[in-house]
């Protein structure tokens, strides 16, 4: 149940009192509660469960684990 | 999809399987905490990888599972109220109350709708003002923020037919519980990564020091697993007990704290019920004075319900607390399956019962071939 799924902010578009935003997540896109994000911004990449975005997603977290994996020189992270 | 295919790489996920068995000089048992990393594992082989020298127990990290009797029971008895219409997540409407499920309440024709997202239900408030619309409210810390949005929502916009029946669950001290099990096989955590996406990982500090376990805060995907398996290993062969975090794209120290205030402003920390488990101390989060309003339990006299009746067959307690695998529950497969549940494990998509029979472990194989043909045709 705690799925969730990261998607990229296409638009900002806050209404009746609550910040709001539409993510794109492979070509659908949907709106998303930014209650707990309020600074993202459009391209940012949000992590979101149940309509609401949880976290930015760090990018340069998940290259640096990928770059290892793709590397078979390197010991293990 | 981006930021997931690349985590299920099957040449990364065995680099990482060798890593870990080049490392684990003795045998180690871990636990993973959340449901989804349970079926991350069955689904892609990741024990098998792993051989018995790293064995992986399952946590009880399935709210659908552990949400209590007398919650289903309340919901059941609300749908039959003429003026309320209950919005739920999909994968609770098959979880058996003790007479039928939500999805039998509906077929009746109670007003039970799925919703996606929490403020779905509000706005659906806002919309049908003759209504009473409840949400039921059900998840660990990962779903609270959500529905802490919609509650505040409603309350500012002066919303009067929005309620939410709370069942929510605190995933630290159930990790408590079970650390503290004096017949405790387990050396390690593999916390549930998006639980820490919203709390962080504070919380989890005290346990790793008191029971002398590594904590390590785990994604959900295979590369993330067994990334998880491997930093766990590596501190049980220093001899350390440390809280670390695996997956670092999702979780910071910190964890969200606009979310967490969102969480703080609407609920606090309660003494909870986990269906399987029992009561466990602040084990959950209930209403704040503030949000008492919102509370769906005034809208029915609880001396009105039913004496919750659990299958007594059922040994959901020792599968959730990791005592004991599906396949070893005398009912697997036999007077339990996903299409006549005898317990919560077997019906949400995350339970380990749905999941190793999802996936054919166990002796599950012989049992659905002999009883039903057709099925094992069509698998
Ligand atoms: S297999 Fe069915 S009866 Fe056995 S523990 Fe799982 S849900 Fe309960």
């Amino acid at each position: 149940m705690c799925l969730a799924v990261p998607g990229q902010v296409s638009e900002i578009d806050s209404r009746e009192g609550l910040a709001e935003a539409v993510v794109d997540f492979g070509g659908v896109r949907k709106r998303v509660c930014l209650e707990g994000l309020p600074e993202a911004r459009v391209g940012d990449w949000v992590l979101v469960h149940a309509g609401f975005a949880l976290q930015q997603l760090d990018e340069a977290a998940a290259e640096e684990l990928l770059g290892w994996l793709s590397d078979p020189e390197q010991p293990a992270p | 999809m981006r930021y997931v295919d690349e985590y299920r790489d099957a040449d990364r996920v065995r680099r990482l399987a060798d890593a870990v068995l080049a490392e684990a000089t003795r045998p180690v048992t871990l636990m993973e905490v959340c449901g989804g990393q349970t079926h991350t594992i069955l689904a892609s082989g990741i024990q098998q990888l792993l051989t018995e020298r790293v064995e992986l127990l399952h946590g009880p990290g399935c709210p659908i599972c552990v949400t209590p009797l007398e919650t289903l029971d309340l919901a059941l008895a609300l749908t039959e109220l003429p003026d309320v219409t209950v919005c739920s997540f999909g994968d609770m409407l098959r979880v058996p109350g003790s007479h039928g499920d939500l999805s039998a309440a509906r077929a009746r024709g109670g007003d039970v709708r799925v919703v996606y997202a929490p403020l779905d239900a509000a706005r659906l408030a806002a919309c049908e003002p003759d209504r009473r619309v409840v949400f039921l409210a059900v998840g660990f810390e990962t779903t609270v923020p959500a529905v802490a949005a919609a509650a505040r929502w409603a309350r500012d916009r002066g919303l009067c037919n929005f309620f939410l029946l709370v069942s929510h669950v605190r995933v630290p001290p159930a990790l408590e519980l079970i650390a503290s099990d004096p017949e405790r096989r387990i050396q390690a955590f593999l916390a549930a990564g998006h639980v820490c996406t919203v709390m962080g990982t504070a919380e989890y500090q005290p346990i790793a020091a008191t029971h002398d376990m590594p904590i390590v805060v785990t994604g959900f995907e295979p590369v993330d697993i067994l990334q998880g398996v491997l930093m766990a290993v590596r501190q049980i062969e220093r001899g350390e007990a440390q809280v670390s975090i695996q997956y670092r794209r999702a979780v910071r120290d910190e964890g969200n704290p606009a979310a967490r205030a969102l969480i703080d402003e609407v609920f606090e920390a309660t003494d909870r019920p986990w269906r399987g488990i029992g009561i466990i101390q602040q084990g959950g989060l209930g209403l704040r004075q503030e949000y008492a309003s919102l509370d769906a339990q005034q809208l029915i006299p609880t001396d009105a319900l039913p004496q919750p009746e659990e299958p007594e067959r059922c040994r959901a307690s020792e599968v959730l607390q990791g005592r004991m695998r599906p396949p070893e529950c005398p009912e697997f497969g036999r007077g339990c399956r996903p299409e006549q549940p005898l317990g919560a494990p077997m019906v949400s998509s995350e339970g380990a019962c749905a999941a190793y029979f999802a996936y054919r472990i166990g002796d599950v194989e012989d049992e659905i071939a002999s009883q039903d043909p057709a099925r094992e045709a069509q698998a």
